[in-house]
């Protein structure tokens, strides 16, 4: 008799978080609310085919403003991140850094507003702190990497500066630039939905049309985002980039005033939780009675809730990946779908999240499902498009199965591995976002911050931003022993 | 004076011991060939050789370990980056100085690379990249090469291109090989390392490939 072959630690990893997702899916709340979804849907779409790119004469400032805050910004945390990469060895520097990232730019952005008001420097840091945060991580794991062999060959006696500039620099810098490319990408994304809070962005505009009903103007918007992203390849050129920044800096309204009262009195008295400032001789007790209800009331629920909606997001994004990724698949797919495939794709991935789940939102109610929708559907595309083109590099035997066959004996055996390192890679990517979508009125960790923001809270806001990044670096690290356990890895091009 | 020598020492990888008992004196001006099974060690005596000349030596690493980012002459160049500023050598890197590619093109002259000194290094020969490689050695001021292995991915013709041109161009030549006919050929001192020692070192005029025979074989036969 044949025993029974154990299941393997993978297969039980993806049953282990099927469960888990089914158990959160059945206490969300997922009902669409809004009388007839439909007919508001019906409108969108009309007016996402008739683009009015004259409906307001601020669409070329919005884009320029969109552009400069992603420029600066990304440009900046290239500097540090760059900086903080090469003394990445120092534990306080990546401890340092894992803190500053775990922190979303739209948090970051909100802080900043207290401080600097809309002046721009508030955009281009909310950008630039979190991003050195990521640079520096993945720079590091870059230089790492790099080929060490040649460093045997320097000749004994040469500096420590020049064997780095001639063996470990030059390899790990065409990784550095596709890495910058990729980061501006998402800085785009970041800038566009800094709009939503105030900064002059292309989201400030996109949110104003949305909700007047301005579909032409929000579709003349959203085009003008897409093109811009979809030529970055062609505009991007080295010699061109100090006339970009120069332009940004120039193009950006510096004259935006803040005082500096206003912000020494954020950074000592306003931030400072309440009971402690008040001082007073219950001050401890006090304290302790405002720290448990915050907690309690707030923290905890908020947490919860992201948690849930993280899990059912995870696991929805790995389900609509292994539907995306064969619609670039060359296996899978000829050449004429498989344009349509990639157009598909790149429009998914392009929009933000927090873009696609403020539509949905309007849609269809309040609830989670249009978090989950937005998350799944943003994240299955970039992992669909890295798994779509990771199967460009397999061979198959000439006389392999056809049609359905293939993908589930052939093509899914063989990607397995590297969707499900990609999607553990994401799971703090997701958390993170997932938070952040609370600002539109999901009950997660995100609304909570943002009502302490708008009751001028502030002491709760912080207290509540860093609940957020403590929850963020626990997933990052659960997520690490999960992928160095089931020997799961990414390479370099897919971060 | 001699070069280096060596007396009743151990020489290990990783911290695990593989040679012992070892006794060597090299002077300035020999040819000499590590030669042995592969494993038996050559590579280890080789890099303490290299560790104990120090400056004086250049290093021909096994696998060529070429930059496979940068060019022909910053890959050569590099030979010299103990010796020049950091700052000159960031200008080099970026932009490189008239004086110092007429120099490097010297280098390269004799070895046919001379119209290759702008091309990537991921884009020659397997030839070209051997002799990019030896082109670092040379250009490096040292006396001494040290090569593991620096002829093991060319055809015979080219091997005794390198071997030759390294005769030529260095005072003393120190190299791991496997091939018995070319180590004979090329040096004038054999040292032949098995088990964890060296087992001969004697002048290589008069051997053939056969004597070397009980260095390779187990000798349960």
């Amino acid at each position: 008799m044949i025993a029974r072959r154990e299941p393997s630690p993978l297969a039980r990893t993806t049953t282990g978080f099927l469960f888990v997702a089914i158990v959160c899916w059945i206490f969300a709340d997922i009902a669409i609310s809004t009388s007839d979804p439909w007919r508001e849907f019906g409108l969108l779409l009309k007016g996402i085919v008739t683009p009015d790119f004259y409906a307001t004469n601020s669409l070329g400032l919005a884009l320029a403003y969109t552009l400069a805050f992603a420029l600066l910004g990304v440009a900046l945390a290239n500097i540090f991140g760059f900086g903080l990469a090469l003394i990445f060895h120092s534990r306080t520097v990546r401890v340092g850094c894992a803190f500053i990232r775990s922190i979303h730019e739209l948090f970051w952005a909100l802080i900043f507003l207290q401080m600097f008001g809309l002046s721009p420097l508030t955009g281009v840091l909310a950008i630039a702190i979190p991003y050195a945060g990521i640079i520096a991580k993945v720079y590091a794991e870059i230089l790492e990497e790099a080929d060490q062999r040649p460093l045997s060959a320097v000749p004994v006696g040469a500096g420590r500066a020049s064997t780095f500039l001639f063996v470990r620099l030059p390899d790990a810098w065409a990784h550095f630039r596709n890495y910058s490319m990729y980061r501006l990408e998402c800085g785009l994304r970041s800038s566009a939905v800094l709009g939503f809070i105030g900064l002059p962005t292309l989201g400030f505009h996109l949110e104003t049309a949305f909700k007047e009903g301005y579909y032409s103007e929000v579709s003349a918007l959203l085009i003008m985002f897409y093109l811009v992203i979809a030529t970055m390849r062609i505009w991007m050129k080295k010699p061109l980039l100090p006339v970009y920044l120069i332009g940004a800096v120039i193009v950006l309204p510096w004259g935006v005033a803040f005082s500096l009262s206003n912000i020494i009195r954020f950074l000592t008295e306003d931030i400072i939780p309440y009971p402690l400032r008040a001082g007073g001789e219950n001050m401890m007790s006090a304290f302790g009675d405002w720290l448990s209800l915050l907690l309690l009331d707030q923290a905890l629920p908020g947490m919860v809730a992201t948690i849930q909606l993280t899990m059912i997001a995870l696991v929805a994004t790995g389900l609509l990946t292994l539907v995306f990724f064969p619609l670039i698949s060359p296996l899978l797919l000829g050449r004429a779908a498989r344009t349509g495939g990639h157009t598909f794709l790149v429009i998914v991935r392009s929009t933000p999240e927090y873009i696609l789940a403020f539509v949905l939102l309007n849609l269809w109610g309040p609830s989670m499902l249009p978090a989950i929708v937005a998350l799944s559907l943003h994240n299955a595309a970039i992992i669909g498009h890295l798994i779509g083109r990771y199967t460009e590099t397999i061979r198959l035997r000439i006389d392999a199965a056809k049609g359905a066959n293939r993908y589930f004996y052939e093509v899914l055996p063989r990607v397995y591995r590297p969707m499900l390192a990609l999607l553990f890679y994401r799971w703090e990517i997701i958390l993170r976002e997932t938070a952040i979508l609370g600002i539109l009125g999901i009950a997660t960790l995100g609304f909570y911050v943002d009502s302490a923001f708008a009751d001028l809270r502030f002491d709760r806001a912080l207290l509540l931003i860093l609940v957020t990044a403590m929850l963020n670096i626990c997933v990052d690290s659960i997520s690490r022993s999960i992928r160095s356990r089931l020997r799961l890895q990414t390479t370099l091009e897919q971060r | 004076m001699a070069l280096l020598q060596l007396k009743d020492e151990s020489a290990g990888y990783n911290g695990k011991e593989i040679l012992r008992g070892l006794n060597v004196t090299i002077d300035p001006g020999e040819r000499i060939a590590l030669v042995g099974e592969s494993g038996a060690g050559k590579s280890t005596l080789l890099r303490l050789f290299y560790e104990r000349l120090g400056a004086k030596a250049a290093l021909m690493p096994q696998d060529s370990a070429l930059v496979q980012a940068l060019t022909v002459f910053h890959n050569v160049y590099m030979g010299r980056l103990h010796q020049r500023s950091v700052w000159r050598n960031l200008r080099n890197l970026v932009l490189p100085a008239r004086a110092d590619v007429e120099e490097v093109r010297k280098v390269l002259v004799p070895l046919r690379l001379e119209e290759k000194i702008f091309s990537g290094v991921g884009e020659l020969s397997g030839g070209q990249y051997q002799r990019t490689a030896l082109a670092r050695a040379l250009f490096h001021t040292g006396d001494v090469i040290v090569a593991d292995e620096p002829v093991s991915s060319v055809d015979e013709h080219q091997a005794r291109e390198i071997l030759e041109t390294m005769n030529a161009q260095k005072q003393t030549v120190i190299l791991a090989m496997h091939d018995r006919a070319l180590a004979i050929e090329f040096a004038d001192r054999l040292i032949g390392v098995k088990d964890g020692q060296i087992v001969m070192d004697q002048e290589s005029a008069g051997m053939t490939p056969g004597d070397l025979d009980n260095l390779y074989l187990n000798g349960v036969e």
